[in-house]
Protein backbone atom coordinates (compact mmCIF):
# COMPACT_ATOMS: atom_id res chain seq x y z
CA UNK A 1 0.00 0.00 0.00
CA UNK A 2 1.37 3.86 -0.76
CA UNK A 3 2.38 5.00 2.23
CA UNK A 4 2.32 9.09 2.82
CA UNK A 5 3.45 10.81 5.58
CA UNK A 6 1.56 14.19 7.03
CA UNK A 7 3.51 16.43 8.60
CA UNK A 8 2.60 18.44 11.55
CA UNK A 9 4.04 21.72 12.90
CA UNK A 10 2.85 23.44 15.98
CA UNK A 11 -0.05 24.99 14.62
CA UNK A 12 -0.89 22.78 11.86
CA UNK A 13 -4.85 21.93 12.19
CA UNK A 14 -5.28 20.21 7.98
CA UNK A 15 -3.93 17.18 9.62
CA UNK A 16 -6.87 14.90 10.26
CA UNK A 17 -8.83 15.46 7.24
CA UNK A 18 -5.75 15.05 5.01
CA UNK A 19 -5.42 11.62 6.12
CA UNK A 20 -8.78 10.93 6.00
CA UNK A 21 -8.44 12.22 2.10
CA UNK A 22 -5.75 9.82 1.65
CA UNK A 23 -7.03 6.76 2.88
CA UNK A 24 -10.37 7.13 0.92
CA UNK A 25 -8.05 7.52 -1.83
CA UNK A 26 -6.48 3.74 -1.35
CA UNK A 27 -3.84 4.86 0.45
CA UNK A 28 -2.27 5.03 4.45
CA UNK A 29 -1.69 7.85 6.36
CA UNK A 30 0.42 8.41 8.83
CA UNK A 31 1.17 11.70 11.10
CA UNK A 32 4.75 13.06 11.39
CA UNK A 33 5.88 15.62 13.88
CA UNK A 34 7.96 18.35 12.16
CA UNK A 35 11.16 17.18 14.77
CA UNK A 36 11.25 14.14 12.88
CA UNK A 37 14.64 13.72 10.73
CA UNK A 38 13.14 11.44 8.70
CA UNK A 39 9.59 10.56 6.86
CA UNK A 40 9.62 6.78 7.82
CA UNK A 41 10.28 5.42 4.52
CA UNK A 42 6.86 6.92 3.10
CA UNK A 43 6.19 7.18 -0.67
CA UNK A 44 5.08 10.60 -0.31
CA UNK A 45 4.51 13.66 2.09
CA UNK A 46 1.78 16.05 2.27
CA UNK A 47 2.53 19.50 4.57
CA UNK A 48 -1.17 20.07 5.25
CA UNK A 49 -3.03 23.29 6.10
CA UNK A 50 -2.89 25.34 9.42
CA UNK A 51 -1.08 28.04 11.05
CA UNK A 52 2.46 27.08 11.75
CA UNK A 53 4.48 28.77 14.60
CA UNK A 54 0.96 30.98 14.67
CA UNK A 55 2.16 32.60 11.46
CA UNK A 56 4.48 34.51 13.15
CA UNK A 57 7.29 36.71 11.19
CA UNK A 58 5.77 35.23 7.80
CA UNK A 59 3.73 32.91 7.35
CA UNK A 60 5.79 29.49 6.92
CA UNK A 61 9.27 31.12 7.91
CA UNK A 62 9.70 29.23 11.12
CA UNK A 63 8.74 26.01 10.19
CA UNK A 64 11.14 25.39 7.32
CA UNK A 65 13.58 25.28 9.94
CA UNK A 66 12.13 22.03 11.39
CA UNK A 67 14.27 19.44 11.44
CA UNK A 68 12.16 17.68 9.13
CA UNK A 69 12.43 20.03 6.12
CA UNK A 70 16.26 18.02 5.51
CA UNK A 71 14.26 14.86 4.73
CA UNK A 72 11.41 16.47 3.10
CA UNK A 73 14.09 18.03 0.59
CA UNK A 74 15.64 14.77 0.33
CA UNK A 75 12.01 13.49 -0.41
CA UNK A 76 12.11 15.89 -3.22
CA UNK A 77 15.12 15.34 -4.85
CA UNK A 78 14.89 11.62 -5.01
CA UNK A 79 11.89 12.57 -7.74
CA UNK A 80 9.17 11.72 -4.49
CA UNK A 81 5.83 13.64 -4.25
CA UNK A 82 6.38 16.41 -2.07
CA UNK A 83 2.72 18.49 -1.59
CA UNK A 84 2.08 21.69 0.33
CA UNK A 85 -1.79 22.90 0.77
CA UNK A 86 -2.23 26.08 1.97
CA UNK A 87 0.21 26.64 4.96
CA UNK A 88 2.13 23.52 3.63
CA UNK A 89 2.47 25.92 0.16
CA UNK A 90 3.80 28.79 2.26
CA UNK A 91 6.52 26.68 3.88
CA UNK A 92 7.40 24.97 0.44
CA UNK A 93 8.07 28.54 -1.29
CA UNK A 94 9.59 29.76 2.23
CA UNK A 95 11.79 26.83 1.86
CA UNK A 96 12.57 27.69 -1.54
CA UNK A 97 11.36 24.26 -2.49
CA UNK A 98 8.94 26.16 -4.81
CA UNK A 99 9.13 29.83 -6.20
CA UNK A 100 7.82 32.75 -5.16
CA UNK A 101 5.93 33.87 -2.11
CA UNK A 102 2.45 34.16 -0.36
CA UNK A 103 1.42 37.68 0.96
CA UNK A 104 -1.13 39.51 2.68
CA UNK A 105 -4.09 38.76 0.73
CA UNK A 106 -4.81 42.16 -1.65
CA UNK A 107 -8.26 42.65 0.62
CA UNK A 108 -6.40 42.73 3.72
CA UNK A 109 -9.05 39.70 4.54
CA UNK A 110 -8.39 36.26 5.82
CA UNK A 111 -10.68 34.48 3.48
CA UNK A 112 -12.50 31.99 3.99
CA UNK A 113 -15.22 30.61 0.84
CA UNK A 114 -15.54 28.29 -1.95
CA UNK A 115 -13.52 29.38 -4.90
CA UNK A 116 -13.64 28.24 -8.51
CA UNK A 117 -10.37 26.91 -9.66
CA UNK A 118 -9.18 25.69 -13.15
CA UNK A 119 -6.99 22.63 -13.49
CA UNK A 120 -4.10 23.95 -16.40
CA UNK A 121 -1.49 20.86 -15.96
CA UNK A 122 -2.61 17.44 -15.30
CA UNK A 123 1.17 16.30 -15.31
CA UNK A 124 1.40 16.46 -11.87
CA UNK A 125 1.45 13.95 -8.80
CA UNK A 126 -2.22 15.58 -7.65
CA UNK A 127 -3.72 16.19 -11.09
CA UNK A 128 -3.46 13.31 -13.22
CA UNK A 129 -6.43 12.39 -11.93
CA UNK A 130 -8.46 15.40 -13.45
CA UNK A 131 -9.70 16.31 -16.83
CA UNK A 132 -7.38 19.16 -18.36
CA UNK A 133 -8.94 22.21 -18.14
CA UNK A 134 -11.54 20.98 -15.69
CA UNK A 135 -13.45 23.41 -13.15
CA UNK A 136 -12.95 22.65 -9.65
CA UNK A 137 -14.97 24.47 -6.60
CA UNK A 138 -11.98 24.36 -3.75
CA UNK A 139 -12.45 26.17 -0.35
CA UNK A 140 -10.09 28.49 0.46
CA UNK A 141 -9.22 29.66 3.93
CA UNK A 142 -6.09 32.08 4.40
CA UNK A 143 -5.07 35.38 5.37
CA UNK A 144 -1.31 35.06 3.17
CA UNK A 145 -2.54 33.72 -0.32
CA UNK A 146 -1.68 36.05 -2.45
CA UNK A 147 0.97 34.73 -4.64
CA UNK A 148 3.53 37.13 -6.05
CA UNK A 149 6.68 36.46 -8.08
CA UNK A 150 9.21 38.85 -10.37
CA UNK A 151 8.67 38.54 -14.13
CA UNK A 152 11.79 36.52 -14.85
CA UNK A 153 10.30 33.85 -12.06
CA UNK A 154 6.57 34.29 -13.81
CA UNK A 155 8.04 33.68 -17.18
CA UNK A 156 10.01 30.54 -16.53
CA UNK A 157 6.66 29.21 -14.53
CA UNK A 158 4.70 29.89 -17.42
CA UNK A 159 7.26 28.46 -19.84
CA UNK A 160 7.53 25.48 -18.22
CA UNK A 161 3.80 25.07 -17.31
CA UNK A 162 4.41 25.20 -13.75
CA UNK A 163 0.91 26.71 -13.37
CA UNK A 164 -1.20 24.45 -11.99
CA UNK A 165 -4.54 25.79 -10.81
CA UNK A 166 -5.93 29.33 -11.44
CA UNK A 167 -8.53 30.85 -9.63
CA UNK A 168 -11.66 32.07 -12.17
CA UNK A 169 -15.04 33.67 -11.22
CA UNK A 170 -17.98 31.55 -11.87
CA UNK A 171 -19.73 32.49 -14.94
CA UNK A 172 -23.11 30.94 -13.36
CA UNK A 173 -22.54 32.12 -9.94
CA UNK A 174 -21.67 35.48 -8.93
CA UNK A 175 -21.93 34.81 -5.48
CA UNK A 176 -18.75 32.97 -6.29
CA UNK A 177 -16.27 35.62 -7.18
CA UNK A 178 -12.82 34.99 -8.64
CA UNK A 179 -9.16 35.00 -7.42
CA UNK A 180 -9.76 35.82 -3.29
CA UNK A 181 -6.32 37.19 -2.77
CA UNK A 182 -5.39 39.58 -5.38
CA UNK A 183 -2.94 36.90 -6.47
CA UNK A 184 -0.45 36.94 -9.19
CA UNK A 185 -2.00 36.36 -12.52
CA UNK A 186 -4.79 34.63 -10.50
CA UNK A 187 -2.02 31.85 -9.62
CA UNK A 188 -3.72 29.40 -6.90
CA UNK A 189 -0.89 26.71 -6.78
CA UNK A 190 2.11 26.07 -8.71
CA UNK A 191 4.59 22.89 -9.91
CA UNK A 192 8.42 22.61 -9.74
CA UNK A 193 9.23 21.88 -13.44
CA UNK A 194 8.67 18.07 -13.41
CA UNK A 195 5.19 17.93 -11.52
CA UNK A 196 6.61 16.27 -8.70
CA UNK A 197 6.59 19.09 -5.86
CA UNK A 198 2.81 20.77 -5.84
CA UNK A 199 1.68 23.85 -3.57
CA UNK A 200 -1.82 25.03 -4.07
CA UNK A 201 -3.32 27.58 -1.63
CA UNK A 202 -7.42 26.06 -2.00
CA UNK A 203 -8.23 23.12 0.22
CA UNK A 204 -8.76 19.77 -1.72
CA UNK A 205 -8.81 17.87 1.55
CA UNK A 206 -11.48 19.67 2.61
CA UNK A 207 -13.73 18.57 -0.31
CA UNK A 208 -12.62 14.84 -0.79
CA UNK A 209 -15.33 12.79 0.74
CA UNK A 210 -18.23 12.50 -0.70
CA UNK A 211 -20.42 11.99 2.02
CA UNK A 212 -20.26 15.06 3.75
CA UNK A 213 -18.94 16.99 0.52
CA UNK A 214 -18.99 17.58 -3.81
CA UNK A 215 -15.88 15.17 -3.28
CA UNK A 216 -13.85 17.46 -6.12
CA UNK A 217 -10.81 16.94 -3.90
CA UNK A 218 -10.85 13.52 -4.33
CA UNK A 219 -9.00 13.06 -7.37
CA UNK A 220 -6.24 15.35 -6.26
CA UNK A 221 -5.50 12.61 -3.59
CA UNK A 222 -5.93 9.39 -6.06
CA UNK A 223 -3.82 11.01 -8.01
CA UNK A 224 -1.10 10.83 -5.54
CA UNK A 225 -1.63 7.43 -4.78
CA UNK A 226 -2.07 6.09 -8.66
CA UNK A 227 1.33 8.49 -9.64
CA UNK A 228 2.87 6.37 -7.27
CA UNK A 229 1.03 2.77 -8.28
CA UNK A 230 2.78 3.29 -11.55
CA UNK A 231 6.45 4.00 -9.78
CA UNK A 232 5.70 0.50 -7.71
CA UNK A 233 7.92 -1.55 -9.85
CA UNK A 234 10.61 0.20 -9.85
CA UNK A 235 10.65 0.80 -5.73
CA UNK A 236 9.29 -2.90 -4.80
CA UNK A 237 12.22 -5.65 -6.04
CA UNK B 1 30.53 44.32 23.46
CA UNK B 2 26.47 44.18 23.64
CA UNK B 3 24.95 46.05 20.90
CA UNK B 4 21.11 46.23 20.33
CA UNK B 5 20.70 46.11 16.07
CA UNK B 6 16.95 47.79 14.74
CA UNK B 7 16.11 45.90 11.73
CA UNK B 8 13.39 47.50 9.09
CA UNK B 9 12.03 45.81 6.82
CA UNK B 10 9.45 47.03 4.38
CA UNK B 11 7.98 45.18 1.32
CA UNK B 12 9.80 45.48 -1.83
CA UNK B 13 9.11 49.08 -4.30
CA UNK B 14 6.76 48.09 -6.85
CA UNK B 15 5.04 45.12 -4.99
CA UNK B 16 1.47 45.67 -3.64
CA UNK B 17 1.07 46.73 -0.02
CA UNK B 18 -2.39 46.46 0.56
CA UNK B 19 -2.45 47.52 3.71
CA UNK B 20 0.27 50.82 3.11
CA UNK B 21 -2.71 51.51 0.68
CA UNK B 22 -5.37 51.16 3.22
CA UNK B 23 -3.50 53.53 5.34
CA UNK B 24 -2.43 55.97 2.49
CA UNK B 25 -6.48 56.20 2.22
CA UNK B 26 -7.31 57.06 5.71
CA UNK B 27 -5.01 59.68 5.33
CA UNK B 28 -6.09 61.23 2.74
CA UNK B 29 -9.53 61.41 3.89
CA UNK B 30 -8.08 62.67 7.37
CA UNK B 31 -6.97 66.02 5.36
CA UNK B 32 -3.20 64.80 5.33
CA UNK B 33 -3.88 65.25 1.60
CA UNK B 34 0.04 65.67 1.18
CA UNK B 35 1.03 62.20 2.41
CA UNK B 36 1.42 60.09 -1.22
CA UNK B 37 2.74 57.02 -0.54
CA UNK B 38 2.57 54.64 2.44
CA UNK B 39 4.43 51.26 3.17
CA UNK B 40 4.22 48.89 6.30
CA UNK B 41 6.75 47.00 7.37
CA UNK B 42 8.18 45.28 10.36
CA UNK B 43 10.68 46.93 12.62
CA UNK B 44 12.59 44.30 14.79
CA UNK B 45 15.16 44.51 18.01
CA UNK B 46 17.97 41.85 18.64
CA UNK B 47 20.21 42.16 21.25
CA UNK B 48 23.34 40.83 20.34
CA UNK B 49 26.82 40.28 21.52
CA UNK B 50 30.29 41.04 19.15
CA UNK B 51 33.67 42.01 18.94
CA UNK B 52 32.52 44.80 17.80
CA UNK B 53 30.29 46.88 15.51
CA UNK B 54 31.18 45.70 12.06
CA UNK B 55 31.15 42.05 13.50
CA UNK B 56 27.27 42.33 15.03
CA UNK B 57 26.32 44.24 11.79
CA UNK B 58 27.60 41.23 9.20
CA UNK B 59 25.88 38.87 11.83
CA UNK B 60 22.37 40.74 11.79
CA UNK B 61 22.47 40.79 8.17
CA UNK B 62 22.98 37.15 8.19
CA UNK B 63 19.77 37.00 10.28
CA UNK B 64 17.80 39.15 7.95
CA UNK B 65 19.04 36.37 4.88
CA UNK B 66 18.36 33.82 6.73
CA UNK B 67 15.30 34.45 8.50
CA UNK B 68 13.73 37.33 9.49
CA UNK B 69 13.02 38.80 5.27
CA UNK B 70 12.33 37.50 2.95
CA UNK B 71 14.29 38.18 -0.31
CA UNK B 72 11.45 37.43 -2.76
CA UNK B 73 9.26 40.39 -1.29
CA UNK B 74 11.18 42.45 1.50
CA UNK B 75 14.28 45.08 1.61
CA UNK B 76 15.66 45.37 5.42
CA UNK B 77 18.38 48.09 6.41
CA UNK B 78 20.35 47.67 10.05
CA UNK B 79 21.36 50.34 12.37
CA UNK B 80 23.38 49.14 15.34
CA UNK B 81 23.56 50.59 18.54
CA UNK B 82 26.23 50.44 21.01
CA UNK B 83 25.10 49.05 24.72
CA UNK B 84 28.19 48.86 26.44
Amino acid sequence: MIRVAVVVYPGTNCEHETVRAVELAGGSASLVWHRATSLGGADAVILPGGFSYGDYLRSGAIARFSPITEAIRRHAADGGPVVGICNGFQILCEAGLLPGALTRNAGLRFTSRPANVIVHRTETVVTRDYAPGARLCLPVANGEGRFVADSKTLARLRDNAQIVFTYAADPADNLIPGNPSGALEDIAGICNPGGTVVGCMPHPERVADPLVSSGEGAPFFTSLITSLVGAAPARLP
Amino acid sequence: MKFRAHIRILPRPGLLDPQGQAIAHALTELDFSEASTVRVGKAIEVDLEAANATAATRRVRAMCATLLANPVTEDFRIEIETRS
